[in-house]
C-alpha cells in the first residue's frame, strides 16, 4: 500500500453546535481525493453518527481518518463513559439518550447499526469508566 | 419533480437555492431523527423536517441531499441558512404539518426511495 494521507480532528464536546463539522470537512476533502460518491457517502454518514456520539455521550474525542488509494479508515476516540454492553448498544432502537438530545434530531438508537452497516469492518474497544474508540474500516471498490 | 413544485404545492417560501428550483428531485423522506434519515441507503434528495438546527443540513449533505424543507413554518437560525448555502442546497419553509407536507408530495408521485422500497 502507498503511504496513507492523515486527517486529524478534535471532536468539542461543548459545543453541540459544531457537532458533525468534521464529517462535513471529510466529505469535501474525500471528494477532493475524488474517490466514488458510494464511498465518500459511506465514510461520511458512518463517521458523522460517530462523530455525534462522542458529542453527545462522551463529551467529545479524537477522530483519525486515514486515507489509501485502496482503503479509508476512521478512529473516533474519546474518554467519555464508556459503553457497558455493546451488543445490547449495537441493537436497533436501543438509545440512552435524554429527551434533551431528543429534541436535538439524535436518539433513535439508529447511530451504531448505520455504523456496521456503512463501513465494511467496525470494532469497538470500550472500558467503561474510561473510554471507547471505534475503528471504522471502508474497502474503496477498484477503478 | 421540480423543486419549483413541492413549492406550489406547500405553499413554501425560499430562503435560500433560489437558482437551483428547476433541478428535479425523485424521491423524499420526513423525519425529525436524523439517524433516521441516515439509516436509508437509496438517493433521497428532499428532507422534510420540523427541526431547525445546523445538524439538519449536515445530515442533508451527508446524503447528497438537495432540498430541505422546514415544515410548521419554523423559522431556521442565520447560521443555518448560511450552512446550506454554503453547502449548495435549497431550503424551503411550509406552513403546512409534516403529515400534510408528506401527503402532498406523496399524492403527487414524489415517492420515498428508502431500502423497503421499490
Ligand atoms: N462514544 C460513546 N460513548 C458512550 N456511549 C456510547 C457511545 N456511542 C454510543 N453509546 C451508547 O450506545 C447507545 C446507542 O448508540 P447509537 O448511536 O446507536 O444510538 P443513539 O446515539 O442513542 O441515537 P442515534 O444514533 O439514533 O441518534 C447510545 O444511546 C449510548 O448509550
Ligand atoms: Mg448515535
Amino acid at each position: 500500500m502507498s503511504e496513507p494521507i492523515q486527517f486529524h480532528f478534535n471532536i468539542d464536546g461543548e459545543d453541540f453546535t459544531s457537532a458533525g463539522k468534521a464529517s462535513v470537512q471529510v466529505k469535501k476533502l474525500l471528494r477532493q481525493l475524488s474517490f466514488d460518491a458510494d464511498t465518500i457517502r459511506r465514510v461520511s454518514v458512518a463517521m458523522y453518527e460517530g462523530e455525534i456520539n462522542m458529542v453527545i455521550h462522551a463529551n467529545g474525542g479524537q477522530a483519525d481518518v486515514i486515507v489509501w488509494d485502496e482503503k479509508i479508515e476512521v478512529i473516533l476516540a474519546d474518554t467519555g463513559p464508556g459503553i457497558p454492553d455493546v451488543s445490547l448498544a449495537m441493537q436497533e432502537g436501543f438509545s440512552t439518550a435524554k429527551e434533551n438530545i431528543r429534541s436535538l434530531g439524535f436518539g433513535a438508537g439508529m447511530g451504531l447499526p448505520n455504523m456496521k452497516r456503512y463501513s465494511d469492518d467496525m470494532k469497538i474497544d470500550t472500558v467503561v469508566g474510561e473510554g471507547t474508540t471505534v475503528t471504522m474500516s471502508f474497502t474503496v471498490p477498484e477503478g | 419533480m421540480k423543486i419549483k413544485t413541492i413549492i406550489d404545492l406547500l405553499e413554501a417560501e425560499v430562503l435560500c437555492g433560489e437558482d437551483m428550483l428547476e433541478e428535479h428531485v425523485y424521491s423524499a423522506c420526513g423525519s425529525d431523527m436524523m439517524s433516521d434519515v441516515l439509516a436509508y441507503v437509496k438517493e433521497q434528495a428532499v428532507l422534510l423536517t420540523g427541526l431547525i438546527n445546523l445538524q439538519v443540513v449536515r445530515t442533508a449533505v451527508m446524503m447528497d441531499m438537495k432540498c430541505i424543507v422546514f415544515v410548521r413554518g419554523k423559522n431556521p437560525p442565520e447560521e443555518v441558512i448560511e450552512l446550506a448555502k454554503e453547502c449548495g442546497i435549497v431550503v424551503l419553509r411550509s406552513p403546512e404539518r409534516m403529515y400534510v407536507a408528506c401527503g402532498k408530495l406523496y399524492e403527487n408521485g414524489l415517492r420515498g426511495g428508502g431500502v423497503d422500497e421499490e
